[in-house]
């Protein structure tokens, strides 16, 4: 009977260090953080693009935490400051991201404004990016013969519109747009409390 | 800042005190050799005989006369007097536990086609990114997903329960307890599986890696879970031996675990922003961290000896691995968000504890390499040995490189890029999953009392599989560390780390598609022997082998 009570107070001691460290000191930490003044809450249309974002999985090539410089030049590329908890405070679920086989989209609306442009970049990303892999997402349009009422017609690059016909935007893509066209954290990061992120210990970084 | 040191270093210096308080619980023995708790996987006068249920007759024979005589137990080479009872307890333990296991392995296999399929598919798509996009469920980011959650929860932790109630009864010498439960939470689990896939399909998704299944539909995967963990406890409860074998701690542990951290995780509404990234992670590493690498490293424990018939060269070292594995793999989740908007002394706490983790991963291959010590030659025999071998190498590989890669100025280059699937894949796959087949093809004969129909097909999966996996992990390491290096380099345009990395990403692909057919050849070899073709059946249900040996020199 001694082994059995060791093996399940050892796995529950041992599992419990490691959620106290990783699930329950960041609740501390983080739960009573303020969002930024010139951070707003999404609207209704913009969490409907956010849930079109989490469908199609954009976050498994797509990051939304530009990092410090002493990580990598982020912010020379113009990915904007490293981002800060408060940036996060109306994210659920958080869609930080671990790759990048695409760039960092936490200032993409800042940086491309364009709704033209994103609808068409949907439609085919290598119209607008040669050598992207980006997939494309023509199940989000629909092409017609002419525009109705109420259609937002996809303004392509030549030659990429069927022949006679138009690319018209659904609704799903029209919110997707407006999601990323708010993805803008250009605002200046509070000075954080208790310096969240740390630049490494000397000479650890390259 | 001072809190953040403080809770750092209290999370160190706890894990740290909490590993030797158990050390010390342990240390009957701990520096004296433990020769007995080692030998419990045998019966009496076991030692010595060779046991790979995969191989026929004549192979078997094949693979006795190289075994070289074990040292210290070259008597019970000659002495046949293996304890009549203690065999009859183990048909007894195989019997109570046949229908679940070979439950959980049918529809291991299932995912594990459906998985490999749709990973391919994936694959393929980095490369060619206008292939099949007129469907949304076979977009990139769906397909993706779907080939993760298939794998892992599909055909992983449906191989990893197989293992799991197969070898406890065995090891604790009694009946499987409450089988039917633990088919009910089988079918539960799967039944979860199947809608969980399908809702990401549609894009229905909790959004997260890991968890993308939607909380609604974890309900039935968590209490699939507890109506097995219920059965296995009751089974330990029930054991008629008196020493706990190190894989029954390693499978109850992991199985406690996956429990717990699985609920956790997925508690709706309680987790936001940053905090839910560090949970993510605390789950997401641990899964494999608590679940798939501690059943896999039980496993290579149980089935490695037993093949060579020959008790673990050093078994404190193994329980070391054991509480090491528990007190530091629990907090590495961290360092996949180095460099993020999180807390620094958590990642800096990751950082640490991945390092840490070479201890048990040294403890395990100075074991590995001492009990195979002169017995290497016998994975040319038995399919078994070669799938735990490569498996129980590739642990090694997949832990020291993790450790690396959790470095700041080594993440620096690798982090967010290919070279961490690469990595993923090397854990998950080259040692995992190829653990998991080998014990797959060591169960199912005494599961179904039926050979294996073409054992050269086991061959050729095995071949198929260590070819595939091997160009996948070199060519995606490659392409992804050259990634790095070119998204760190500002006067490079980001596009330029796209382009670079598609020769590595067609060759993932290649690799890829050896996998998928090693599973085809796996998965028909197992359909093969469930509807009983193939030549022969076993004349009997255990240890026919060990009689006739004596005949054979």
């Amino acid at each position: 009977m001694l082994n059995e009570i060791k093996l399940a107070t050892g796995a529950a001691v041992s599992l419990g260090v490691a959620t106290a460290a990783l699930v329950v000191l960041p609740y501390i930490q983080v739960k009573d953080i303020q969002p930024p003044a010139d951070l707003k809450p999404y609207t209704e249309q913009q969490l409907r693009g956010r849930a079109v974002y989490i469908a199609n999985g954009c976050v498994y090539c797509h990051s939304q935490q530009p990092r410090d410089r002493s990580h990598g030049p982020d912010t020379a590329r113009g990915w904007g400051r490293a981002s800060v908890p408060a940036d996060y405070v109306f994210d659920q679920p958080h869609l930080l991201g671990t790759m990048r086989t695409g760039p960092d989209l936490f200032n993409i609306g800042a940086r491309q404004p364009s709704a033209d442009w994103h609808l068409g970049h949907l439609y085919q990303p290598r119209a607008y990016v040669p050598g992207s892999n980006m997939p494309a997402y023509p199940f989000l349009f629909k092409h017609k013969a002419a525009a109705e009422e109420g259609d937002v017609v996809v303004q392509l690059p030549p030659g990429q519109d069927p022949p006679g016909r138009i690319t018209v935007a659904s609704q799903e893509a029209l919110d997707l747009v407006k999601y990323l066209q708010a993805m803008n954290h250009t605002y200046p990061a509070m000075a954080p409390i208790q310096a969240p992120i740390q630049p490494p210990q000397g000479g650890a970084s390259q | 800042m001072d809190s953040a040191v403080i809770s750092l270093l209290g999370a160190f210096t706890l894990s740290i005190l909490g590993l030797f308080a158990f050390i010390w619980s342990l240390r009957q023995g701990l520096l004296v050799e433990n020769p007995r708790g080692a030998s419990v996987i045998f019966a009496q006068g076991e030692i010595g005989q060779v046991d790979d249920p995969a191989l026929t007759a004549s192979d078997q024979a094949r693979l006795q006369a190289s075994a070289a005589p074990t040292d210290g137990h070259a008597a019970s080479h000659t002495g046949r007097s293996m304890d009549a009872r203690e065999m009859q307890d183990r048909v007894d333990s195989d019997q109570s536990s046949a229908f679940p296991v070979f439950m959980f392995i049918m529809f291991a296999c299932f995912w594990l086609v459906l998985g490999s399929a749709a990973g391919w598919v994936a694959s393929v798509k980095l490369h060619e990114p206008d292939w099949l996009t007129q469907y949304a469920w076979l977009s990139f980011g769906r397909i993706r997903t779907l080939h993760l959650n298939a794998v892992i929860y599909g055909w992983s932790s449906n191989a990893c329960l197989a293992v799991i109630v197969w070898v406890l009864p065995r090891l604790l010498r009694t009946r499987l307890v409450g089988a039917p439960w633990v088919m009910l939470g089988g079918s539960l689990l799967n039944a979860g599986i199947s809608a969980g896939l399908g809702a990401i399909a549609m894009g229905w998704s909790d959004g997260m890696e890991f968890l993308e299944i939607p909380w609604q539909i974890d309900l039935l995967i968590f209490a699939g879970f507890a109506l097995i963990v219920l059965p296995v406890l009751y089974t330990l409860m029930n054991k008629r031996v008196d020493h706990l074998y190190v894989s029954v701690w390693y499978f109850v542990a992991s199985l406690l675990w996956i429990t717990l951290l699985f609920l956790v995780a997925n508690l709706p509404g309680v987790h936001t922003g940053v905090q839910q990234a560090t949970t993510n992670w605390w789950y997401g590493h641990n899964a494999l961290g608590l679940w798939f690498t501690p059943v896999s490293v039980g496993t290579i424990y149980y089935f490695l000896p037993k093949v060579i018939g020959r008790p673990v060269r050093s078994y404190n070292l193994s329980l070391l691995g054991f509480w090491t594995l528990a007190f530091f793999y629990g907090q590495v989740g961290g360092h996949h968000l180095i460099g993020g908007p999180v807390p620094g002394w958590l990642t800096t706490l990751s950082i640490v504890q991945s390092v840490m983790m070479v201890i048990p991963v040294i403890a395990f291959s100075i074991n590995q390499a001492g009990t195979l010590k002169g017995q290497m030659h016998l994975a040319r025999y038995s399919p078994t040995l070669r799938f735990m071998m490569f498996g129980g190498l590739m642990y090694v590989a997949s832990s020291i490189e993790g450790s690396l890669e959790a470095l700041r100025t080594v993440n620096a280059v690798t982090h967010f890029t290919h070279f961490t699937v690469a990595h993923a894949h090397l854990g998950m796959y080259a040692f995992v999953s190829m653990v998991l087949f080998g014990a797959v093809y060591f169960m199912m004969p005494r599961v179904l009392n039926w050979e294996w129909p073409h054992p050269w097909l086991i061959s050729l999966h095995f071949w198929l599989s260590a070819t595939g996996i091997g160009i996948y992990v070199v060519g995606l390491s490659i392409g992804g560390w050259l990634q790095g290096l070119a998204m760190l380099d500002a006067t490079r345009p980001f596009i330029e780390s796209v382009n670079l990395t598609m020769p590595y990403l067609k060759s993932r692909s290649i690799g890829g598609a050896l996998m998928t057919l090693g599973h085809g050849v796996f998965v028909i070899h197992v359909l093969m022997m469930a509807l009983r073709f193939g030549p022969r059946r076993t004349t009997a249900a255990l240890f026919k082998f060990p009689l006739q040996v004596s005949h054979a020199q």
